[in-house]
């Protein structure tokens, strides 16, 4: 979601959408919004008394008393929220991170450093969080890369296409519980139906959910079959790709794969990068599939491939009740994930091709 | 370059009709080979997608034995599963459970996002731009950070147990919501609106009377969403839910449960059709779900990148 602001900040949409919302109002005047009926009420004030008051195109820095108070009145819900459960949940949390917590009690005692200290001292926090990463490492791209493949190809293909995209969005609708029973069987090492298809073409297939080094891409594998929410999103902006861009280059004599590089791929550019961030935001906090394939268990102990960053924070969190350690881990991934975005948001502004700036 | 109006109209569905092909010569041979590749392509991923639903579906008419042999049509049909199921398992609490919540979930961040959006929307105040990019700096927040605190606060209300913490923050509206519907509310037409307060509308009664009409899709884009995240949420689950009994389970942490109960590693004679048959049972509703209302899903999917 970090994209959003960027992009957002970049187009400039929020800062100046005074101007930009009555500007846009006033170029449409006759056309009713949408296509919706306005009712007759509605219509007959605009029409028959021509703004007694003239149309401001632009007021800055002068507030309607009365109106301004309703802004704030219609944002207060979440105004409460955001001081409650965010502002004051992650000062909490901080403050936590610096206490020894005793659930039953309900008290706490001031714990200084020695959390943090904890959690450099622990070493399932470093092979959670490795596994983490690598998981992002190996999971994004072949997100994206499988994503995009899929969206050209239902983006080549026209008529027919709506009920393939139907059929490949059924998998992100499936509960999460319902995906990981189905695969925990599909992938079992000796009866699997993954391992007996590969067996047809003579591979001997690896013991899933078993195997360490196999443990990471069998989540992988889920993650890949409910990858039709990023196949929307590249969809939607392959058909936002002008066509006779394409009819020029091929009039120029390009080929295929030069059209993808050359022509598809920086119009694309900013649902790529959007893709990119939100899936390895996602991937970080990976927990439902670890949790459900690995830890559901709390006497059989896992090994510690699977045991990613979200699933140790909330064991120590709500099975162990650690939750000074817990709120400690929270915050390294905090910052761990905001060094990350801030690096891809580096990368991205150099690449990402932006409509406005033509 | 601003919003894209269009959304108030016919949502979507535009997917099967691409563009007007523009060049209508006779096909060559290799433009030939290429979509006959692309159509064998899409038909071998949608049986790739869907072998996993005709997979559960086949194992939750097997009997135990069964379950493993990959069999898309069983040997041993046995409809009884469904049956025994429901005195196997207290699906019909956590349905009911998981229902209620994703109601109140849907129904409460529907109209408070709404309302937040709605005033991020149209009335100017000081603080505005400053304030919603608050907003927009929330959904960059890892939920972990948070876990603890609010788990701590549900715990001093003495709420935890109840399904309330599963709810009861969509009061005051979600930061993803309000920025969907904030965009949706400024493709308005905002003369309409002062208009009508020209002419004395009050605040309250122009948004459910005026604004609400208007953006009943994005409405259901909401609802539908929030629906579908509540429905499938594990986790809050097993934070506030776990330690109580079993029928106050919900959908997925009943399942998580049953998996684990039927497991030969905890005592259990892996009997996993009944996992499959849940499984089944609770994937339907979202199914149908999308039957309905796919165009609100892909829509609402498709704006968060619209932009990019």
């Amino acid at each position: 979601m970090l994209l959003v602001s960027v992009m957002w900040n970049r187009y400039h949409i929020w800062p100046s959408q005074s101007t930009t919302l009555t500007s846009g109002a006033a170029n449409e005047p006759d056309q009713p919004p949408g296509g919706l009926p306005m009712t007759a009420t509605l219509a007959a004030p605009s029409a028959t008394d021509p703004a007694p008051t003239p149309v401001k195109v632009k007021k800055p820095r002068k507030y309607n008393r009365n109106e301004a108070i309703a802004g704030y009145l219609f944002i207060t819900p979440w105004l409460i929220g955001f001081l409650i459960f965010t502002l004051g949940a992650m000062i909490y949390s901080l403050v936590i991170s610096f206490s020894h917590y005793q659930l039953a009690t309900n008290t706490s005692r001031p714990a200084g450093l020695s959390n943090y200290q904890a959690l450099l001292e622990d070493p399932k926090v470093l092979i959670s969080l490795g596994n983490t990463l690598f998981y992002a490492v190996l999971a994004v791209p072949l997100e994206i890369i499988f994503a995009l493949f899929l969206a050209s190809l239902l983006n080549r293909v026209g008529k027919g296409a709506g009920i393939f995209r139907t059929l490949y969005y059924l998998p992100k609708m499936t509960p999460a519980v319902a995906t990981a029973s189905v695969f925990f069987l599909l992938l079992n090492g000796n009866q699997g139906a993954i391992n007996k298809g590969l067996a047809v073409f003579g591979i001997q297939g690896p013991q899933w959910l078993l195997d360490p080094n196999w443990v990471k891409p069998s989540i992988v594998l889920m993650t890949l079959w409910g990858v039709s929410g990023t196949m929307v999103i590249f969809l939607a902006a392959l058909k936002n790709v002008p066509r006779d861009l394409y009819e020029v280059a091929e009039i120029d004599g390009a080929g295929p794969i030069r059209r993808f590089w050359s022509i598809t791929l920086p119009m694309i550019s900013g649902s790529l990068f959007f893709n990119v961030i939100v899936l390895t935001i996602a991937a970080l906090q990976t927990f439902d599939q670890a949790y459900l394939l690995f830890y559901r268990d709390q006497v059989q102990g896992a090994s510690d491939s699977s045991l990613f960053y979200a699933v140790y924070l909330f064991q120590q969190a709500f099975r162990q009740f650690n939750f000074g350690f817990a709120a400690a881990m929270a915050w390294l991934i905090f910052v761990i994930i905001m060094l990350i975005s801030l690096i891809q948001v580096k990368v991205g502004n150099r690449f990402v091709y932006y409509e406005s700036e033509r | 370059m601003t919003v894209d109006v269009s959304a108030a109209g016919p949502i979507v569905s535009t997917a099967g009709k691409a563009e007007p092909s523009i060049r209508k010569a006779p096909p060559r041979i290799g433009s030939r080979i290429g979509a006959v590749v692309r159509w064998a392509l899409l038909i071998l991923f949608s049986l790739l997608f869907l072998y996993p639903f005709a997979w559960l579906l086949a194992a939750s008419f097997k009997p135990r034995g069964q379950v493993f042999d990959n069999a898309l049509i069983p040997q041993t049909f046995q409809p009884q599963n469904y049956a025994d199921v429901w005195a196997e398992l207290p699906l019909v609490n956590w349905v009911g459970n998981s229902l209620l919540i994703a109601i109140l979930a849907a129904g409460f961040v529907t109209v408070s996002s709404s309302l937040v959006a709605w005033g991020f929307a149209y009335y100017r105040f000081p603080g505005r731009t400053a304030l919603f990019g608050v907003v927009l700096a929330t959904m960059m927040l890892p939920g972990a950070v948070t876990l603890v605190p609010q788990y701590l606060i549900w715990n001093n209300l003495h709420l935890v147990g109840t399904n309330i913490p599963l709810w009861g923050m969509n009061l005051f509206g979600s930061a993803f919501y309000i920025f969907l519907q904030r965009q949706f509310f400024l493709g308005l037409p905002r003369e309409t609106f002062e208009a009508a307060r020209v002419d004395g509308v009050g605040h309250w009664g122009m948004f459910w009377r005026m604004v609400f009409p208007l953006s009943i899709p994005s409405f259901i884009i909401v609802f539908l969403f929030e629906f579908q995240a509540s429905w499938n949420n594990l986790q809050a689950g097993l934070i506030y839910l776990n330690a109580g009994s079993e029928t106050g389970y919900t959908v997925p942490l009943g399942i998580a449960s049953a998996m684990t109960r039927y497991s030969p590693t905890n005592g259990g004679h892996g009997d996993y059709q009944f996992v499959m048959v849940a499984a089944l049972l609770v994937t339907l509703p979202m199914l149908i779900l999308f039957a309905f209302g796919q165009r609100y899903f892909i829509e609402g999917v498709a704006t968060q990148g619209r932009k990019g």
